[in-house]
C-alpha cells in the first residue's frame, strides 16, 4: 500500500505550523496507524530530516496518550477504537490522509501531532475525585451498589482521557470528559459527599480553562474510542443544576 | 468547609457564568418559544373553519381591551424569552471562537447532525422572519391591514390578501422548513440541557423532537400552500 500524507509540522508551541507531504510507501495492511508512522518516521531520520513527533504509550488502546486527527476525525474513521488500534487495512492503496493534531485553546501544540493536555489533569484536581482515608483495601460488599448503577458508572469510568471529545467538538468543549467523571463518581456512594461541590468546581475549572460550551451535536459521543454517551453530559447538566439551587456554600 | 450562605445574586452569576447555565437558559427560553409557536399554529389552523368568522373572532378576542393586560404581558414575556435566547446563543458561539482559535485544515462531521450545526444560522434567519411576519400582519407596515372594527382586525382576509404575494408566501415557508430544522434539535436538546436523559427515554424524546418539527412546519406551510393553490379564498 501507497499513502500520501499531509501531516501538520510545528517544531514548537510559538511557531506556525504548516502540512507538509510525505509519501508512506510500503504501507502493510497489518501495521497500526501509529507503527506506520514509525516506519515513515525511520526513513525520515535515515534521509537526516526530522522524525514526526506523536504521543503513544500502551498501543492497546487503553491508556489514552495517543490520538490526533485523521481527515478531520479524532482517532479515524474506525469507531470505538483508539488510533494505536486502527490498523491499516481500513484504508485503502492510493488514500490521501491529512494528520492534524487536537485543536483547542485549552490543547496547545507542543510539537506536530503532540498536545499539551494538562487541562484534563487540572480539571481532575478541581473536583474529579474522592477524599477518602487510604489504608488497607475495604472489604467486598462493606457497600452495597446497585447493579444498574455500578454498570453506569463502569460506562462512565471507561473514559481514558484522550480528549478526543475536546478535538471533535465544533466548539472544543469538554462536556464529555467532564460528565464521565462526575456520572462515574455521582453514581456511586463513595462520590456523594463531594457530588455538588464537584460539579461546581470543575465547571469552573472548565471556563478558566476556555473549553467551549457544549451545545448537544454528539460528535463527542461519535469518536469517544471508548463510545461515552451523551448521557453524561445531561447528568452533569442535571448535578449542576441542583448545586445552583443550594444557598450552602462549599 | 463553611456553610456561609451564597447571595443569590453570587449563585445567579455563578449559574450564568458557566456555558451550563447558558444553555439551561436557551433551554428555559426555548421551551417558552416552543409552547408559542405550538399555540400560535393552532390560533391559526382556525382559518380552515368552515365559519370564516372563526378566526376573526378568536383575534377579536384576544384583542379585546380587557385583556389588554394579559395580551401585553404574554408579548413582554415573549420578548424577553427572544433576547435572553439570542444572548447567550451570541454568547455560546462567541465562546466556539474562543475556545478553538486555529480551526482545523480539514475537519469532518460524523454525525449527520446538520441541524445541530446550523442552529445559530436557522435562528437568524428565523429572527429576520418573525421581525417581517410582525410588521406584515400585526404593525401592518409591510401591506395595509383591513379591519372589522377598531380592535376586531380582519385576521382571514390580511391572511389570504398577504399570502397571495408569492414572495411573501416564500419566504414564509423557507422560515417555516428552517423552523423545522431548528425545532429538530431545539426541542431535544432543551431536554438534555436541563439535564433529562435516560438510556430508556431519550430515544423517545428525540422522536418526539421530530415528529413535532415535522409537524409543526407541515402545518404552518399548508396554510400559504392552500392560498396559492386557491383552496382557501376570501
Amino acid at each position: 500500500m501507497r499513502l500520501l500524507l499531509h501531516i501538520w509540522r510545528q517544531r514548537n508551541a510559538q511557531e506556525k505550523g504548516r502540512t507538509i507531504r510525505y509519501l508512506a510507501a510500503d504501507v502493510n495492511p497489518d501495521m497500526s496507524f501509529l507503527e506506520m508512522l514509525d516506519v515513515l518516521n525511520e526513513s525520515l531520520i535515515a534521509k537526516g530530516e526530522e522524525p514526526v513527533a506523536f504521543d503513544h504509550d500502551c498501543r492497546e488502546g487503553i491508556c489514552g496518550t495517543c490520538g490526533f486527527m485523521i481527515n478531520g476525525v479524532a482517532h479515524g474513521p474506525l469507531r470505538g477504537t483508539t488510533l494505536c488500534q486502527l490498523h491499516m487495512r481500513h484504508f485503502h492503496d492510493g488514500e490521501e490522509l491529512y494528520l492534524e493534531p487536537w485543536r483547542a485553546r485549552a490543547f496547545p501544540v507542543v510539537r506536530d501531532l503532540v498536545v499539551d493536555r494538562s487541562a484534563f489533569d487540572r480539571l481532575i484536581s478541581a473536583g474529579g475525585f474522592i477524599s477518602a482515608s487510604t489504608g488497607s483495601a475495604p472489604d467486598g460488599n462493606a457497600i452495597l451498589v446497585p447493579k444498574e448503577n455500578a454498570e453506569q458508572a463502569m460506562d462512565a469510568a471507561a473514559c481514558i482521557g484522550c480528549g478526543a471529545c475536546v478535538a471533535m467538538c465544533p466548539n472544543a468543549s469538554a462536556s464529555l470528559f467532564m460528565g464521565a467523571k462526575i456520572s462515574h463518581l455521582g453514581l456511586l456512594p463513595q462520590g456523594q459527599p463531594e457530588r455538588l461541590e464537584r460539579v461546581l468546581a470543575m465547571v469552573a475549572q472548565s471556563n478558566e480553562e476556555r473549553f467551549g460550551g457544549c451545545t448537544n451535536i454528539g460528535e463527542c459521543e461519535a469518536v469517544c474510542p471508548k463510545q461515552i454517551k451523551l448521557d453524561v453530559i445531561a447528568r452533569m447538566h442535571r448535578d449542576f443544576l441542583r448545586a445552583g439551587w443550594r444557598r450552602r456554600a462549599f | 468547609m463553611s456553610s456561609v450562605a451564597v447571595p443569590s445574586v453570587r449563585r445567579a452569576a455563578r449559574f450564568y457564568e458557566a456555558p451550563l447555565g447558558k444553555k439551561v437558559v436557551m433551554a428555559v427560553t426555548g421551551m417558552i418559544l416552543f409552547g408559542y409557536v405550538v399555540a400560535h399554529l393552532a390560533g391559526n389552523l382556525q382559518v380552515y373553519s368552515a365559519d370564516h368568522q372563526q378566526i376573526n373572532r378568536y383575534a377579536a378576542a384576544l384583542h379585546n381591551p380587557s385583556v389588554a393586560v394579559l395580551l401585553w404581558g404574554v408579548r413582554a414575556m415573549l420578548l424577553l424569552a427572544v433576547a435572553l435566547h439570542i444572548i447567550a446563543a451570541l454568547q455560546l458561539w462567541n465562546l466556539k471562537r474562543i475556545a478553538r482559535p486555529i480551526g482545523y485544515v480539514k475537519k469532518d462531521d460524523v454525525p449527520a447532525a446538520y441541524a445541530a450545526r446550523t442552529m445559530i444560522w436557522s435562528g437568524s434567519i428565523i429572527l429576520a422572519f418573525v421581525i417581517f411576519h410582525i410588521l406584515h400582519l400585526t404593525a401592518g407596515t409591510v401591506l395595509p391591514l383591513e379591519e372589522l372594527g377598531p380592535n376586531r382586525p380582519n385576521v382571514r382576509a390580511n391572511l389570504i390578501g398577504g399570502f397571495q404575494h408569492p414572495a411573501v408566501a416564500g419566504f414564509y415557508i423557507l422560515a417555516m422548513l428552517l423552523l423545522c430544522l431548528h425545532l429538530h434539535h431545539g426541542v431535544w436538546s432543551m431536554f438534555q440541557s436541563v439535564g433529562v436523559s435516560h438510556p430508556r427515554y431519550t430515544l423517545w424524546l428525540k422522536r418526539f423532537s421530530a415528529v413535532s418539527a415535522l409537524a409543526i412546519a407541515f402545518a404552518n406551510i399548508s396554510i400559504p400552500v392552500a392560498v396559492l393553490a386557491g383552496w382557501l379564498t376570501q
